[in-house]
């Protein structure tokens, strides 16, 4: 019938409006910045650096001795808007596995290019960069403010965990299976060189009679 | 003491000119209630920009303005401030003397509109045997003010949002006259205290208002409509909708004569809903004899209050019609639908007081409606389009 | 004589000098309605509050409109190349002299035969009503038919295009 269109509609807006006194379901406004919505565990900003918290190299403070990232550029050479740039330090220090590694003297991602399309994340043979979350990131400085150095993205694994947990859990336990590896690696050729080492003087011994 | 409240202002207003010299105290009289007047409805409009934007926000799963004052209520304040200091651009090739007098025109005729509204027990400012007569003409100066607003911006856009509007003014004016003969014919006079007074008696506690009769819902279903088109409310705004001509004819008006246009609108609003709740809904009086003692005033502005929250609630419910479907609206269903309104309420008048004349006139009514209704739902073939050139 | 027929009167006829001296045609239009508007508030001056109205109701509210939207869809709006006067005004100007001086006398020797102070007869809308539908429905049938057959007219005229693009 005509008009039967209109009142159900009708029907239909006066509900939501008596309905937004009552039920959250017909009043979705969040009065940002007052309430907040709590973050969700894939959402992504721009990237940080992560270091470990565990002092590996003795001097430095605690975010350069733990930095995990190696300075191998790939990230630098993968970002499409290229806002990454690098420089390799002259000298190197140890990783978690005991390796001996370079590390980056410089490291400046300019936020005001990235597109935040976490190529360089999916690249990082090393599980050093990852995104981060934080948005409020407004200065009045256009230039020099919005360029991070690498101080201002080194974050810890901790934060790591609070921001990413399941992410963070795997990259943990990847990380460990790799140390567990190279630790049971490093012990089999200790025992075998320990064995070899401690062959060797049986045979002078049983050979001079 | 309730007759006291109810004619509280009268015997203000009494009190106040009697300090004057008995020479000037009619004139002192009649210019107190006209600042009275001139006050009280811009304060409305006022408060109602905020109802409306926060309503229209609830209806849309949003908070309204909720920053300015307590819940947002100095929102016109800090929007008043906003206009009045803004920057004045006239278009350098507009028509200067039109361009100026345009909103001024507008204002002023709403305005007077004002002066014939009972609002409340003796209560009008004019009290005139024409009332409604006097309505209608100020009304129809509303219709030259924009299209002068829209002639004189030499913007082809603003021309064609002027030219609709007035189109539009023109076709849904013949559907308000006609839809309020109805009640003078019933009523008997074209005096608005006088139709007030017809709807003021009471049967078993029930008004004799003229909405509770057939002929008098159909009329005041087709008043709304015609009154929404009148003041270019949704889902009538074709000609000052945003997405269609920027804003039809007031596009090159800015800062306070903009005000002007939107205040003009407003009370336009006001004012067709007071002459709808004078016609239909019994001007000042209660709907349950129990409750005569509440004073007339206080029913007559709940009324015209609860007619705004219907044209705020119609914003948000229903798309605009475009100009076709607007103008086949209102010439193929509307008019025949008043014209048989008119027919109704003769029959109604004539059959005296009985059950029957409520039977026939709701039947013919209802009849019509249907058989009209679906006539307008048929599938319309929608063929290759073609086009006509004006001459 | 009053003040106030004074100034109404001034009020129109200088919207009427207006309407026609003014060289852009939709100013002239306006200061018509300004006229208009000044022989609606004589006429309610004059206590005829029904004819007062009405000429509002018609004159402002339609006829000025229509007149507008005429300047508006012919080229009128443009403002003339030779000027407001034509070439042949000591004619109009003669003609004009000749007709006024015709109406002046009559209306002066009709006002000068009434008596002087009789007083102007009250007319309810309800009489006027009565006498539209009791004594004078014939002119006011024959005056709707000659609205319709106006209507029809223009409607046909609006359509006859139709059929040229068929």
């Amino acid at each position: 019938m005509l008009g039967e269109g209109i009142l159900k509609g009708m029907v239909e807006t006066a509900k939501n409006f008596f309905g937004s006194y009552f039920s959250a379901e017909r009043l979705t406004t969040v009065q940002y910045p007052e309430e907040r919505i709590a973050p969700f565990e894939a959402a992504r900003v721009f990237p940080f650096l992560v270091f470990d918290q565990e002092n590996r190299d003795g001097g430095g403070p605690e975010w350069e001795a733990g930095m995990r990232c190696v300075a191998c550029q790939i990230c630098e050479k993968e970002c499409p808007p290229k806002c990454i740039f690098i420089e390799k330090s002259k000298d190197k220090k140890l990783d978690y596995l005991g390796k001996a590694q370079y590390y980056p003297a410089r490291f400046d991602i300019d936020i005001s290019v990235c597109m935040s399309c976490q190529i360089c994340v999916e690249v990082c043979p090393f599980e050093a960069i990852k995104m981060d979350t934080e948005f409020e990131l407004s200065t009045t400085d256009r230039f020099g403010g919005l360029m991070y150095d690498r101080e201002q993205l080194a974050k810890s694994n901790e934060y790591y965990h609070q921001i990413h947990p399941t992410e963070a859990a795997s990259v943990d336990a990847r990380l460990a299976e790799a140390k567990a590896k190279a630790d049971a690696k490093a012990t089999a050729v200790a025992i075998a060189s320990a064995v070899k080492a401690a062959e060797i003087p049986a045979k002078p011994a049983g050979g001079g009679v | 003491m309730f007759e006291t409240l109810d004619q509280i202002f009268v015997l203000l207003q009494h009190w106040l000119v009697g300090f004057l010299p008995l020479a000037w105290q009619s004139v002192a009289g009649v210019l107190l209630s006209v600042v009275v007047i001139i006050g009280l409805f811009p304060a409305l409009f006022a408060l109602t920009t905020v109802f409306e934007r926060k309503g229209l926000g609830r209806i849309q799963n949003r908070l309204g303005p909720n920053r300015v004052g307590p819940f947002g209520f100095f929102q016109p304040v800090a929007d008043g401030i906003k206009s009045l200091t803004k920057e004045d651009i006239v278009p350098l090739s507009a028509d200067v003397a039109v361009h100026f007098l345009a909103p001024v025109l507008l204002v002023v005729s709403v305005f007077m509109g004002f002066a014939v509204l009972p609002m409340g027990r003796n209560m009008v400012l004019v009290d005139m045997d024409a009332g409604l007569l006097f309505y209608f003409a100020i009304g129809a100066s509303t219709e030259l003010s924009v299209f002068m607003a829209g002639w004189s911006s030499r913007n082809k856009y603003s021309l064609m949002g002027a030219m609709r509007a007035v189109a539009q003014m023109i076709s849904y004016e013949v559907v308000l006259l006609l839809s309020s003969v109805t009640v003078v014919m019933i009523a008997g006079s074209l005096s608005l205290t006088k139709i007030v007074e017809a709807q003021n008696h009471y049967t078993w506690g029930l008004p004799h208002w003229y909405i509770f009769t057939p002929w008098g819902l159909a009329g005041f279903v087709m008043f709304t409509i015609a009154a929404t088109a009148e003041t270019n409310r949704s889902p009538f705004d074709l000609p000052e909708g945003e997405s269609e001509l920027v804003a039809g004819y007031h596009t090159e008006y800015s800062g306070f004569k903009f005000a002007l246009f939107f205040l003009g609108e407003y009370l336009a609003m006001f004012s067709i809903s007071g002459l709808g709740t004078t016609l239909f809904l019994g001007g000042w009086s209660a709907p349950f004899s129990f409750l005569t003692w509440i004073p007339s005033w206080i029913w007559f502005f709940s009324k015209l209050m609860l007619s705004i929250f219907v044209f705020i609630w119609m914003r948000g419910t229903l798309p605009r019609l475009r100009q076709d479907q607007l103008m086949n609206f209102a010439w193929k269903f509307v008019l025949p639908m008043c014209l048989l309104n008119l027919f109704v309420a003769g029959l109604w008048r004539f059959l005296g007081a009985s059950w029957q004349r409520w039977v026939f006139c709701s039947a013919i009514l209802i009849l019509a409606y249907i058989g009209m209704g679906l006539g307008e739902m048929r599938r319309k073939h929608i063929g290759p389009r073609r086009y006509r050139y004006a001459e | 004589m009053s003040f106030v027929f004074y100034i109404l009167s001034a009020l129109t006829v200088a919207g009427a000098l207006a309407a026609v001296l003014l060289k852009n045609t939709v100013h002239c239009a306006l200061a018509l309605t300004v006229a208009f508007a000044g022989l609606a508030l004589l006429f309610l001056d004059l206590h005829a509050q029904f004819a007062g109205f009405a000429q509002i109701l018609v004159y402002i509210g339609a006829v000025a409109i229509l007149v507008v939207f005429a300047i508006l869809l012919t080229k009128g709006s443009e403002t003339p190349k030779d000027g407001v006067f034509s070439k042949t005004w000591l004619a109009g100007l003669a003609v004009a002299a000749a007709v006024f001086a015709v109406l002046g006398w009559a209306v002066l020797q009709s006002t000068s035969r009434l008596p002087q102070d009789v007083k102007a007869p009250t007319v309810t809308v309800q009489q006027i009503g009565q006498s539209l539908v009791g004594r004078y429905v014939l002119p006011l049938e024959i005056v709707a038919v000659l609205l319709t057959a106006a209507m029809i007219g223009a409607v046909i005229i609006a359509l006859h295009e139709k059929e040229g693009l068929q």
